[in-house]
């Protein structure tokens, strides 16, 4: 007889050696001033913000360290492949003139991508702010109205990208930015933070702007209706785990989806297939 | 409170019985016996061979475990019972054999979810409080985190699971099924040091093992072939060791990648790895090496809790049995689909 716990196994990484963090950033950037500001940790990736060539243009730098648990020649396969195909389907979109970042440099064997920076924020965000704000002595149905144009555009963009040849395959709100049309003091107001801010709140009451995509990680180029449902079954369960309220809203995704290229009709029975069976398949075994 | 767990999804056949003290603290493990079918080299299981060994094995394994617990069937307060996923004609002797015992010592019978069974047993035994789990067997390739009384799964194999796939490398290897194929692979692999390409298959937090399977085989019967082949890089010879290494490192760095992946998802520091494939060595340490560089732990457990068991049927049939669950006799079934977040996780918050 033993107590299930007599022994507890230890945790497994006690016993590794330490090694250098993954945070440690690629040596290019380690004289970079000010120090490149880090902004989120992804499972493979680090998105940092930095400037390029002059310290007026900022920019995204995305770094895929290595990582210690790969063996080195297949790491430095998967880096190099990865970091090539997401310059390659950016330079694809821009191209065709889908709203993604540009691409500035790379260099594979770093493990590092340096992309156009995006402002604005990113739908999540803007739409949970605007979900949760009710306004005094503004029209219920304006508000509406906007909200179903920002609904309209991003449906567009998706079809823009789809049209192009692309799935992002990992489509959700947080990866679809809302860029502020650019005017002439807003130049002027980003070298003053302050106001710049207070203009940004006020766009973003108005929901105006141009949706950006952006995190092509996992993006494939491929034309396949398949491909393509997944991306909007995607989209959608993400809109209705993140914005519940908005749930009936993304009708309006679709329908413009619809209209913007020719083709994406076939898509739109492809996703009723899809939802029918979700994802995945039934397990076996 | 005591229960019995007949485990025999797959070509194990697993008696345990546990103890969970009335007043709360760890389970007790009173007996935990298996045994195992074993199928000649380059030959897998066959249900039909399997369920017999089952049935053959059956009586001897519970009387064997009652008298090393040292209790009597009286003192048992249900049977437990896998459910499902596994192989339908083993899963029907382990049931029948189940439904028996219910009908002769008049007690109630659970059945249970084998995923929630391993997910559950390695909780106990390493005091994981809330971790992603990386479950990883011939049958299954899942990664599942908790959330809202479901186990749910983020990412899985989209064709054969990874232990199939090695599983099945043993056989165009024909190497020994006996202790178990991944072991012999494992043990092979050590020998190995050279990388061969390999499809590398992660499409989000899920991944695919047949194509990888098929391009091992060619590799193989190229070796077969021709034995005279030599690395590119360094010159050296390649054996059926690098095989099995180039194998292992590419399927287990895939494991690894989505089970980081669904840790950033779900803002988690912690990972327990569970099933037969969990048992290997070098799985451990590259899930560890990951871990570690996110200042996480991983937890896993030796081949008594990894490798398919009756004690884990036991112990998540009887978390279950307290939350008022049971299985009346002519619901008893078994089904081969069975998917883990079916399970209403009553026992939780």
């Amino acid at each position: 007889m033993a107590a299930a716990t007599d022994n507890p196994p230890a945790d497994i990484t006690e016993n590794l050696p330490d090694l250098p963090p993954s945070t440690l950033l690629p040596p290019l950037f380690n004289n970079t001033n000010p120090p490149p500001e880090l902004l989120t940790q992804g499972a493979e990736a680090l998105l940092y913000r930095t400037t390029y060539l002059v310290p007026s243009i900022p920019c995204a730098l995305k770094h895929r360290p290595s990582k210690p648990y790969r063996h080195p020649i297949l790491d430095a396969r998967l880096t190099k492949q990865r970091i090539l195909a997401e310059a390659r389907v950016l330079a694809k979109c821009r191209r065709e003139g889908v709203n993604v970042p540009a691409v500035y440099a790379l260099d594979w064997e770093k493990g590092w991508l340096l992309m156009e920076w995006i402002e604005g924020g990113t739908v999540r965000s803007i739409l949970d702010r605007w979900l949760h704000s009710t306004p005094v002595g503004v029209d219920a149905s304006k508000r509406e109205s906007e909200l179903k144009d920002l609904m309209s555009r991003v449906g567009q963009t998706v079809g823009e990208l789809h049209r192009a040849g692309v799935v992002h395959g990992d489509l959700t709100t947080s990866n679809l930015m809302l860029k502020p049309v650019s005017t002439a003091d807003d130049t002027l107001a980003s070298s003053h933070e302050e106001e710049g801010k207070q203009h940004q709140e006020q766009r973003e009451q108005h929901l105006q702007g141009e949706v950006v995509v952006i995190d092509f990680g996992l993006a494939m180029q491929s034309v396949q209706d398949e491909d393509r449902a997944v991306d909007l079954y995607v989209l959608e369960r993400a809109f209705g785990s993140t914005h519940p309220r908005a749930e009936n809203l993304f009708q309006e995704v679709l329908r413009a989806y619809g209209e913007s290229f020719k083709g994406a009709k076939v898509v739109l029975r492809r996703l009723e297939d899809v939802r029918m069976r979700g994802r995945k398949k039934s397990m076996i075994g | 409170m005591i229960a019995i767990g007949l485990e025999g999804s797959a070509n194990k056949l697993g008696v345990g019985l546990i103890r969970h003290p009335p007043k709360g603290g760890p389970a007790q493990i009173l007996a935990n016996i298996r045994h195992t079918y074993n199928s000649p080299p380059g030959e897998g299981f066959l249900p039909k061979d399997t369920a017999k060994h089952h049935r053959s094995w059956v009586v001897n394994l519970v009387k064997q475990a009652l008298k090393e617990a040292g209790v009597s069937a009286a003192d048992v307060d249900c049977i437990c019972y896998t459910k499902g996923p596994g192989m339908g004609a083993p899963l029907q002797s382990a049931a029948i054999a189940a439904r028996m015992l219910s009908l002769l010592w008049d007690k109630p019978l659970v059945g249970v979810n084998h995923c929630v069974g391993h997910i559950e047993m390695g909780r106990e035994i390493t005091g994981a409080n809330n971790p992603v789990v990386l479950y990883v067997s011939g049958g299954n390739t899942q990664v599942i985190a908790y959330a809202e009384q479901r186990y749910r799964i983020f990412g899985e194999a989209l064709d054969i699971a990874v232990g199939n796939c090695l599983d099945r490398f043993a056989r165009t290897l024909e190497i020994p099924n006996d202790p178990a194929p991944g072991y012999n692979i494992e043990q092979l692999a050590k020998k190995g040091k050279h990388l061969l390409d390999l499809p590398y298959t992660v499409k989000g937090m899920d991944c695919s093992f047949s194509g990888i399977l098929a391009s091992i085989d060619v590799l193989a019967a190229q070796l077969k072939a021709n034995p005279n082949q030599t690395d590119a890089l360094t010159g050296e010879p390649i054996t059926a060791a690098d095989l099995c290494f180039s194998l292992q490192e590419t399927v287990f760095a895939m494991l690894v990648e989505i089970t980081e992946r669904a840790m950033a998802h779900v803002g988690s520091n912690q990972v327990l790895v569970v099933g037969g494939v969990g048992c290997n060595e070098r799985l451990q340490e590259m899930m560890g090496l990951m871990a570690k560089d996110r200042g996480g732990s991983v937890y896993a457990t030796d081949e008594r809790f990894c490798i398919d068991n009756g004690i884990m049927i036991a112990h998540a049939g009887l978390l279950a049995y307290r939350t008022g669950c049971q299985t009346a006799l002519n619901d008893s079934t078994c089904t081969q689909r069975y998917r883990t977040d079916e399970v209403l996780v009553k026992w939780r918050d």
